[in-house]
């Protein structure tokens, strides 16, 4: 029987709540599949499964986190999209390291306002990142997010139950080269990439969505592509996107997710920081 | 990703379900070879979907991301999409993902051929 290594064959450090030893949860009528097949070359890079998240240290952010499971695009409740955004950096840069300055650096490209609160160093394998999203009206969003995969050229993101959406997010590079393109010059580079797929998680999400929400969401990945090109040295350029809707159907079923609205509880602490804000201070 | 990298094989397991046999690397780059598998299977007549992954080597997000695409494709159909073959690992990548709540994943090709049939599909 083989277990699944953490990162670099190291056990992934406790930020999320493991499962048993794997051996200890095989039922008996798993006895004909492969179990014994070599680990594939990638093993390392991704997270070891984990039932429900843990924060360290989240304070009242990482509310809406802890002991919540994480939530794929089979699980939300909205249409299913696929949203590609991707931007031309210097073809001198490789796309490792594109991806070890963004997994570095991630929080640090987005747009103001926003925050990402994630480990020190780099993105890792079973990471969970805080984050507050601000969606308007001075409401802020307190969710996070889990590190499902890394490896050399790519990482993902998969949110957690209450998030604005169910799915992941994979950021990518790749060398491209255009020699042959009728559409473009003839030139070599590096594309940074980022591809959502996703459902939003609730009803209410769903109208926030449809309400300007896929806009609002255009342009902070289009800000964040630009700011990672611009700290990568690329002269100002365009942020290619394309959106598809891969299921139009809404699963109705997922609809008591809205009990779990990370926006909705996030409402208080909003509130409080406006009047905190507002209040005139004591002399 | 090369394309080259997988291989995907379909076969008729009975008149209403078609088994395609992945081997190779299931990355984003694979979606082409896989769509394909998947319209040629729904072409000669296929109802009910199994996939083999007792030959595969290599997968990342992109590939789960890729399974989720085909799933969507398949539910509009009415198709049920069952698994067999899979490591210990990558059960366990499904389990994380959750594509195990809608892929239901079995332990070899007779049960999923049977577990299949049971789950019904349009005909």
């Amino acid at each position: 029987m083989t277990e699944h290594p953490g990162p670099d064959g190291i056990p992934p450090a406790g930020q999320a709540e493991r499962d048993p030893p794997a051996g200890r949860r095989m039922a008996a009528g798993d006895a004909d599949a492969p179990l014994t097949a070599p680990l594939p070359r990638n093993a390392g890079s991704w997270a070891a499964k984990v039932d429900r998240l843990t924060v360290a240290d989240g304070g009242s952010r990482g509310s809406n986190v802890a002991g919540r499971r994480l939530t794929g695009p089979v699980q939300g409740f909205g249409k299913m999209w696929k949203k590609t955004y991707w931007i031309e950096v210097s073809p001198n840069i490789s796309a490792r390291t594109v991806i070890a300055e963004w997994k570095e650096h991630f929080g640090e490209f987005w747009p103001e306002g926003n925050r990402f609160k994630g480990p020190l160093t780099s993105l890792s394998p079973g990471d969970v990142a805080l984050l507050d999203v601000s969606v308007g009206g001075g409401v802020r969003l307190s969710t996070g997010v889990f590190v499902l995969y890394a490896d050399d050229e790519s990482f993902t993101l998969m949110t957690p139950q209450g998030h604005m959406f169910a799915g992941w997010i994979t950021f990518s590079a790749e060398r491209a080269d255009y020699a042959d393109d009728p559409d473009a010059s003839p030139h070599a580079a590096t594309i940074a990439q980022a591809q959502l797929l996703m459902r939003s998680n609730d009803p209410l999400y769903e109208l926030a969505m449809s309400l300007g929400g896929h806009r609002k969401e255009d342009q902070f990945w289009i800000r964040t592509m630009t700011a990672l090109a611009t700290y990568l040295g690329a002269l100002p350029t365009t942020v290619h996107s394309r959106t598809v809707c891969i299921d139009r159907k809404r699963q109705w079923g997922n609809a008591r997710h809205v009990w779990q609205n990370s926006m909705v509880r996030s409402m208080p602490h909003s509130i409080a920081a406006a009047f905190g804000r507002r209040r005139p201070s004591r002399k | 990703m090369d394309e080259s990298a997988t291989r995907m094989d379909i076969r008729k397991a009975d008149g209403l379900t078609a088994v395609i046999d992945i081997r190779g690397d299931v990355t984003a780059a694979s979606e082409a070879i896989l769509m394909s598998a998947y319209e040629d299977a729904t072409r000669q007549g296929a109802r009910r979907l199994v996939l083999n992954f007792s030959g595969l080597e290599y997968m990342n997000s992109g590939g789960i991301g890729m399974l989720v695409t085909l799933l969507v494709r398949a539910n509009r159909q009415n198709q049920p999409l069952a698994a067999f073959g899979l490591s210990h690992h990558y059960r366990e990548i499904f389990e994380l993902t959750r594509l195990d709540e809608a892929i239901t994943i079995y332990d070899n090709e007779q049960s999923a051929l049977a577990g299949t049939a049971r789950q019904g599909g349009s005909s």
